[in-house]
């Protein structure tokens, strides 16, 4: 019998596990993980954190959703791979021969690299550990300091403040989030944040954590202001876990390298989700997203490939839907402002900054907004912030790559109502009752 | 208290108890679970949001509550029959 082995129980882990067990009742499965948590919502944590959630609902898989997945789960970490000897090590818990691995070990929260880091109250947001963490030091905080430019930074701006603590936004440059937003969608978050008690502080690094006894006491700003507080919280990206597929002489490059198959440079290992670096046979280029549903598509691919089917990953538009200070934002296709190239951020897709001959065009003020990638002769991607009847529509027309000849003229001309203009177009497209 | 959310589905109760059922749309999901303990009467939206299924659980109040605090806008009513999912 296979024995297929499954590294990670994330999203990707236990997709390519369902995908294994539908395909096969008798299939040998088993599943290591080094998270006492299992299987959890990691985007939830963020409402965790916020008190919108109590902690039990974290978890995605009832007791009887395990039973019908029927596979062994071993907790421990896997220390070391052997791949001519089809070996996982897994330190004093032993090790498990596969004939088919899948590595979906995801990516963890990029450490600051300031003095101080190491010290107590300087925090992340990563795991369900971290959440508890967080929430045990904020009990004894009256101040926080967060540091990072996108979603996972905003995330935590509004979990400590949730907790009642007094937040300092710390802003590298002189917006945020300049890189995915333009002037007006930062500028309205930014707003959002301050109306809600935020101290932002723009062009402010953290150049070093102060402590007392062993704690954080504040944090010292590269321009030399002294700023108190008891943790420092940081979302500055994050890194692929490849460090066991490196070690292992498997092909990496900012993430695990594999083909369309998910096959990585070993014919018996894939690979999943957040670590994996996919190639692409339409652009020629491999990327990373760090995305929940696309990491979902991949272990279900990988899964089908593991055991012997042929199914290639077709990478879909990336959209996320996020909610950022209270403020609804549908980000699809390429909407990159070309400014500043980041490392891989938490919840994103290399793709969004990926930008090809485009006019960017936009519409709307105050709270809602709508911004459009325009290309030759198809929508390329949009920015939808606010209310979002628009967004539907947007997603359809960019992922299908729909013809926008007989309007493009309208949508580039600044006095057109955008909104109406694709609702109408995309009626007559899509043949829906206007 | 979190951080309010400024912009509420524009549905409201009567269109939604005249027009039908939940639909999820799973791409979006990120099974955060809000839905699910948000459902006045214990439905757990998220699973179905999980398999992709409309909700038609005949409990449903179509209240609209899942609806409204989905962060990802995953869920909305839709008229029964009218408008098939497409392109899934
Ligand atoms: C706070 C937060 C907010 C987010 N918001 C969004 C969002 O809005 N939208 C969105 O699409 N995505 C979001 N994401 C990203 C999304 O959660 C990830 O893309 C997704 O979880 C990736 O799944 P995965 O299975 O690849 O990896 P993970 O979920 O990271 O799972 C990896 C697993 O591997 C295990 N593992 C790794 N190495 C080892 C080892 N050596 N030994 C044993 N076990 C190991 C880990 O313990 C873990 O169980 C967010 C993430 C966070 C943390
Ligand atoms: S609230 Fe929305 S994103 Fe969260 S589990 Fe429910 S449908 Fe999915
Ligand atoms: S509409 Fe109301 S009753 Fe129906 S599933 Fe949603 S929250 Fe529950």
């Amino acid at each position: 019998m296979i024995r297929h082995v499954i590294l990670g129980a994330g999203v990707a882990g236990i997709t390519a596990a369902e995908a294994i067990r539908a395909s096969d009742q008798t299939a040998d499965i088993t599943i290591v993980s080094e998270d006492p948590h299992g299987f959890y919502s990691r985007p939830g944590l963020a409402y965790y954190l916020s008190g919108e959630l109590p902690e039990k609902q974290l978890y995605v898989y009832s007791k009887e959703d395990w039973q019908r997945l029927n596979v062994r789960f071993v907790q421990a970490r896997a220390t070391r791979l052997l791949p001519q000897e089809h070996r996982l090590e897994l330190g004093e818990a032993g090790a498990l021969i596969y004939d088919r691995l899948l590595l979906a070990t995801g990516s963890t929260a990029v450490r600051l690299n300031i003095p101080g880091a190491e010290l107590q109250g300087v925090v992340k947001l990563d795991t369900f550990d971290d959440t508890r963490h967080i929430f045990t030091l904020a009990r004894r905080a009256r101040s926080a300091v967060v540091v990072g430019g996108g979603i996972i930074a905003v995330e935590l701006v509004e979990g400590l403040r949730a907790q009642g603590l007094n937040v300092h936004y710390f802003l590298r440059g002189e917006r945020y989030w300049p890189n995915v937003l333009d002037e007006k969608e930062s500028r309205l978050v930014e707003k959002r944040l301050a109306e809600h008690g935020i101290n932002l502080h723009y062009h402010t690094d953290a150049a070093e954590i102060l402590e007392k006894r062993g704690k954080v006491a504040g944090v010292r700003t590269a321009k030399g202001e002294n700023i108190r507080c008891e943790i420092v919280a940081a979302g500055i990206g994050v890194r692929p876990r490849m460090e066991l597929a490196q070690a292992a002489g498997l092909a990496t490059e900012r993430g695990i390298l594999v083909d369309e198959y998910l096959q990585t440079s070993q014919a018996d290992i894939f690979a999943a989700g957040d670590a994996a670096q996919v190639f692409d046979p339409l652009t020629g280029i491999s990327s990373i997203d760090t995305l929940w549903y696309p990491a979902r598509q991949q272990g279900r691919a990988a899964a089908q490939n593991m055991t012997g089917g042929r199914q290639p990953f077709r990478r879909n538009v990336a959209v996320n839907v996020l909610r950022l200070a209270g403020v609804m934002i549908a980000i699809i296709g390429s909407v990159g402002t070309g400014e500043e190239p980041l490392d891989v951020a938490r919840g994103s897709s290399e793709t969004w900054r990926r930008l090809p001959n485009t006019i960017a065009v936009g519409s709307g003020g105050g709270v809602n907004q709508v911004r459009l990638t325009i290309g030759e002769q198809t929508l390329l991607g949009a920015v939808v912030m606010g209310e979002q009847t628009l967004a539907r529509p947007l997603q359809e027309l960019i992922s299908n790559q729909v013809d926008i000849t007989p309007v493009r003229d309208q949508l580039l001309q600044p006095s057109m109502p955008l909104g109406q203009v694709l609702m109408d177009f995309w009626y007559t497209t899509s043949g829906k009752p206007s | 208290m979190p951080i309010s959310t400024s912009i509420s589905s524009p549905t409201t109760r009567h269109e939604a108890l005249a027009s039908g059922h939940v639909v999820p749309e799973s791409a979006r999901c990120v099974q955060c679970g809000i839905c699910t303990f948000n459902c006045p009467i214990g439905i757990d939206v998220r699973r179905y949001a999980r398999l992709g299924e409309h909700i038609t659980n005949p409990r449903c109040l179509t209240c609209g509550e899942c609806v409204q605090r989905c962060p990802r806008c995953v869920l909305r009513f839709d008229r029964l029959n009218i408008f098939k999912e497409r392109g899934k």
